[in-house]
């Protein structure tokens, strides 16, 4: 289990960089970004220098780009997005892509050297619906699985899942949000999901 | 130990007075798990962690690597034996020599050479044997002290250390310092990923337990278990 975690957020914030040509093949898409941002990081003085402010806009401006989190959000609430409102799909969006954000910024943060192992694709060219694998290796422990569950859009590829080590994000926001809807509704879960975000915001300015 | 069953009990109806929610139907012992859940958290709080950030100041990250690759390595004995239980003979032969080299060539197992070498760690255990062999895996159960686990996990657990290596070292003394060691090392290499699940969970314990779950599902199918649609 040792940094699996920090791999599990890590990888979400991966694909960071604009792709120039949208149709690229998801694992080719899924490599080279990676690769980038690994760059990206070692090289900035200012994320070096443990500045989280800057971490966050970097993955605002070129995480979101390649996830689809309209998709993520309604995965995560099953049953209860169809009873959702527009305006309350709107917001439950809105305060699920803060909070991942702001994770990913704590995980990339503690990012140290691993190694990554590309797989190749195992999908027919006319898949619109696809798995990447990357294995990270470290010494001494398991690698660890990254699986990207990736759909084709009319925008190119976008990410709507990352399994990790087997664990599947979107499937593990699902008893909790399922929990805080029957307790006290979806409106409870959105006034949640701010309370969280505002106090994570809180500890980063401290 | 009566003192500790009576504390845990207490923890245990403390949970079930407060938990109103409807039940989980992998989950039927939460109320008693997250008492003990409680339970570890204070003894996390207040003694695992503190302990853990000590040794973190105090040995550099180089050496509690070592560390690591030390117990990492005399655990690839029954990584093997479960690989051949499980009738992953060459996974079997392979951890086996990983140990043979480890201890040899990597000093008794500090350097993990066998990795350079191209012979993978693999992550076996007896719960994941059983798995293997069919067993469900039974309500979720969290164990005072160790944490998440299931009925069959439990199990598996308790044959894991039963059979560990550790447990035969002699004098008693040196015996229970590697354990203190084994666990104080474990719990410095989780001290990010606890601040990461801290950030990331609105519940900690339905987020770890469904990690939990979904990993262990996970493993038992060396990474790739039939596949389950979201809806």
């Amino acid at each position: 289990m040792r940094t699996m975690m920090r791999i599990f957020l890590f990888s979400l914030a991966v694909l960071a960089f604009p792709v120039p040509a949208q149709d690229a093949a998801p694992d080719a898409l899924v490599k080279r970004v990676t690769l980038e941002v690994i760059d990206l990081i070692a090289k900035d003085k200012e994320i070096k220098a443990g500045s989280r402010a800057k971490l966050v806009e970097v993955i605002e401006a070129k995480v979101l780009p390649h996830f689809n989190f309209t998709a993520m959000t309604a995965l995560a609430m099953g049953q209860n997005w169809g009873k959702s409102t527009p305006e309350q799909k709107k917001r439950l969006t809105e305060e699920f892509k803060t909070l991942l954000v702001r994770t990913y910024a704590s995980a990339l943060a503690a990012y140290s050297e691993q190694k990554f192992d590309f797989r190749p694709l195992r999908a027919k060219p006319t898949d619109t619906d696809v798995t990447v694998n990357v294995r990270v290796l470290q010494p001494g422990a398991q690698a660890v699985t990254l699986d990207y569950s990736m759909e084709k859009t009319a925008n190119g590829w976008k990410v709507y899942d990352v399994m990790v080590g087997g664990v599947s994000l979107v499937a593990n926001y699902r008893t909790e949000f399922a929990n805080t809807v029957r307790a006290s509704g979806i409106d409870g879960l959105i006034k949640d999901l701010q309370t969280k975000n505002r106090s994570l915001s809180k500890q980063e300015k401290k | 130990m009566t003192r500790f069953f009576r504390v845990l009990l207490l923890a245990a109806l403390g949970g079930c007075a407060t938990t109103g929610e409807e039940r989980d139907p992998r989950d039927p012992l939460e109320g008693f798990n997250r008492g003990v859940y409680r339970f570890n958290e204070t003894v996390d709080v207040y003694v695992a962690q503190p302990v853990a950030r000590a040794y973190v100041k105090l040995l550099h990250q180089e050496i509690r690597t070592r560390v690591g690759n030390f117990f990492s390595n005399v655990q690839d004995i029954f990584i093997g034996v479960n690989n051949f239980l499980q009738g992953k003979f060459e996974d079997g032969v392979n951890d086996w020599a990983r140990f043979t080299f480890n201890t040899t060539f990597g000093l008794l197992g500090i350097h993990d050479v066998a990795s350079e070498m191209g012979l993978e760690k693999h992550n076996e255990d007896f719960g994941q044997t059983f798995g293997r062999w069919g067993a469900p895996p039974g309500p979720y159960l969290i164990l005072p002290f160790l944490g998440s686990s299931t009925v069959r996990d439990g199990a598996g657990t308790a044959i894991d250390w039963w059979v560990a290596p550790l447990t035969e070292v002699r004098p008693i003394a040196l015996r229970n310092t590697l354990y203190g060691l084994y666990f104080v090392n474990t719990r410095a290499d989780l001290l990010e990923a606890g601040r990461l699940l801290e950030e990331a969970a609105l519940d900690k314990y339905v987020f770890q337990r469904d990690a939990y779950l979904q990993r262990r599902r996970s493993l038992i199918y060396d990474g790739s278990p039939p596949r389950e649609k979201l809806e």
